[in-house]
């Protein structure tokens, strides 16, 4: 057994690559769901277009890498644009019907044979983001204890990390506002608010371009992080990940997303490099090392289950907020 | 508006105003703020309302009264914009309300409250008042971010908030959720919550529903303080004895349409009201017709 393979592979997923990924996905959630009570099950979708908006623009069309970026993220406002006007006016459940089909249909088309030409098919498209890590500072990799980062990595953790930070604090500003209290107003009766003479419809729209769009900062991410994009990272298993996060961290709460990343992935990183070392190591001898990938997400699992059974309101809610409800 | 009154003389004022109207279906008023033409509003089969006429007198309380399923709600639905006619047109001071979205209904002056109290559970009482504010420069998004925008006028929304709770005996319980609060306080902070819009009709559906004796007086003083600052009241009521001792008109509805209005004491004598309420024939079996106005649920309704 070597615990400090363990621990350093545990620490440096915990803030690693994937964790920004979907800490930016679900920070965008928190907005939808959490501020605004808007069931998105498409987030993966936002991260896609974004995503593929980066890469079709530099590898395909071969523009700039930031005309990519700009590209990524008017893909991610249409976006919101197209789920929100047929379904805003509509009950809750709509959008939630419409956003993950929508989130499907957008991964079948680019893993389409018909596009395999723009999008390249299910093998997607490789190697656009030189241009950014040509702005690199670091010169070397990172080996500070147990956290062990390449030079190209720390560049990305660095600037994933920094987009969480500025996200989160203009999320935090913003709900702090007049306009968070709209949108929260919305999440709890959204006629009241209405009588209250405010445009329901523009607020929600409001909210679901911004949570979009710091969805497809994760997209961008995600494409850059890996100098490559594939439909089936976008898969709808994203999105329910990153609600686990944030309901684990705690909704409608500024650090919920971020706490809830880093738990998940240590919980998931922890489990999975425990057993694989446990049943190299003989310690473990009733599961296969082939075993450990389907074992690793039962007993995260049940540690999300004992989770809500114990504290159903996540790390940072509260239970007399939530307890409201049932009122 | 008139400059500031004494109590009661506003009552007068309306009472008065209104001694010269027929107590007839569709009767013109001296100033109606609410003139309703031809509105119809069908659910498949069933006609839900059905309003040739009616006319909604500015700075008096009128009550919607009728038996269940008479189409009250659904009529304060159409008013404020929540529902849609199928036909008929529909002003408020002169400006027809016909298609205009609830929330534009509201910005005009035109604001109700629900049958079934619509709190903002997980927002404090400050936030709920708060929220009510017309004209809040930090509800845009480009001005959220930088309070150096709103924070002004967030602290005047604060003082009138207080003000207004503190009137409803809600100031103890500002920072407290919404939620927490018992039935009647909700009602009590819904209809303080409607006044921070500064509307000039104030819709209340059922505001007596659900809340216990002691705080029923409490209620029924603000809404006839309403009244004394000059706006005009429509309500759904089903406690007699609060229509009568509120309200300067009563509408009665019966099966969507308007079949009788007038003075509460004329009104509750009317005969197509009593038939409305009991069904037509509820006095030939029985040999006795005195306890007509004590059963709640007519007979011929759905």
């Amino acid at each position: 057994m070597d615990w400090n393979t363990i621990i350093s592979q545990t620490i440096t997923q915990a803030v690693g690559v994937l964790a920004v990924i979907y800490c930016l996905a679900a920070v965008g959630l928190n907005v939808h769901f959490g501020y605004t009570g808007l069931l998105n099950f498409g987030q993966s979708g936002f991260l896609a277009v974004a995503a593929y908006g980066l890469a079709v623009t530099v590898a395909n069309i071969g523009l700039s890498f930031w005309a990519g970026i700009v590209v990524g993220i008017i893909a991610a406002i249409l976006l919101a644009l197209l789920l929100g006007v047929p379904t805003l006016r509509l009950r809750a459940d709509y959008l939630a019907i419409v956003t993950i089909a929508a989130a499907e249909i957008i991964r079948l088309i680019v893993r389409s044979v018909t596009f395999r030409e723009w999008f390249g098919g299910s093998d997607g498209i490789t190697r656009f983001a030189d241009s950014f890590y040509a702005l690199n500072p670091f010169s070397g990799p990172l080996a500070l204890g147990p956290l062990k980062f390449s030079q190209n990595d720390l560049w990305v953790v660095t600037v994933g990390w920094s987009l969480v930070a500025l996200t989160s604090l203009l999320v935090w500003s913003l709900m702090r506002s007049p306009w968070g209290r709209v949108l929260r107003g919305i999440r709890e009766d959204e006629d009241a608010v209405r009588s209250l003479g405010k445009n329901v419809y523009a607020y929600k729209m409001q909210s679901l371009i911004l949570g979009g769009v710091i969805g497809a900062l994760g997209g961008f991410v995600s494409a850059i992080a890996f100098q490559s994009v594939q439909p089936d990272t976008f898969s709808t298993d994203f999105t329910f990940f990153a609600y686990t996060i944030l309901i684990l961290g705690g909704a409608a709460r500024i650090f919920g997303p971020i706490v809830g990343t880093m738990i998940f992935w240590a919980l998931l990183v922890f489990i999975g490099e425990f057993l694989s070392e446990a049943v190299s190591a003989g310690v473990i001898t009733f599961i296969t090392s082939t075993q450990v990938g389907q074992i690793r997400f039962m007993l995260v699992g049940l540690g999300l289950m004992m989770l809500m059974i114990f504290r159903p309101q996540g790390i940072f809610g509260d239970r007399k907020e939530l307890a409201l409800d049932a009122r | 508006m008139p400059a500031e009154t004494t109590a009661g003389t506003r009552k007068e004022a309306a009472v008065a105003a209104l001694s010269t109207v027929a107590h007839t279906p569709g009767s013109k008023k001296p100033d109606p703020i609410v003139v309703v033409d031809g509105m119809v509003r069908r659910f498949g089969g069933l006609t839900a309302v059905n309003v040739d006429h009616v006319e909604i007198q500015r700075g008096a309380i009128t009550a919607l009264i009728g038996p269940n399923g008479a189409g009250k709600t659904t009529f304060f639905n159409l008013l404020t914009g929540f529902d849609q006619p199928d036909e008929g047109d529909w002003s408020l001071n002169g400006t027809s309300l016909k298609g205009v979205a609830p929330h534009k209904v509201a910005r005009m002056g035109m604001v109700r409250t629900f049958q079934l109290t619509k709190a903002l559970s997980k927002l404090t009482v400050m936030d709920n008042m708060r929220l009510g504010a017309t004209g809040q420069s930090g509800e845009s998004f480009w001005r959220a971010a930088l309070p150096f925008f709103w924070s002004a006028q967030e602290k005047k929304n604060t003082e009138r908030s207080m003000e207004l709770l503190t009137r409803f005996k809600l100031d103890a319980k500002k920072d407290d959720f919404a939620g927490e609060m018992s039935g009647g306080q909700r009602k009590l902070l819904e209809m303080a919550r409607a006044l921070m819009v500064g509307p000039e009709m104030v819709m209340l559906d059922e505001p007596m529903a659900g809340v216990n004796p002691a705080l029923t007086q409490s209620l029924l003083g603000h809404i006839k303080d309403l009244r004394e600052q000059g706006m005009t009241v429509l309500f759904v009521e089903h406690d007699m004895d609060m229509v009568r001792d509120i309200s300067d008109w009563v509408i009665v509805m019966g099966q969507g349409q308007v079949i009788a209005e007038g003075p509460p004491d004329t009104v509750m004598a009317d005969q197509a009201v009593i038939d409305a309420y009991l069904g037509s024939h509820h006095d030939q079996a029985l040999t006795e017709s005195g306890e007509a106005f004590t059963a709640d649920q007519p007979e011929e309704q759905a």
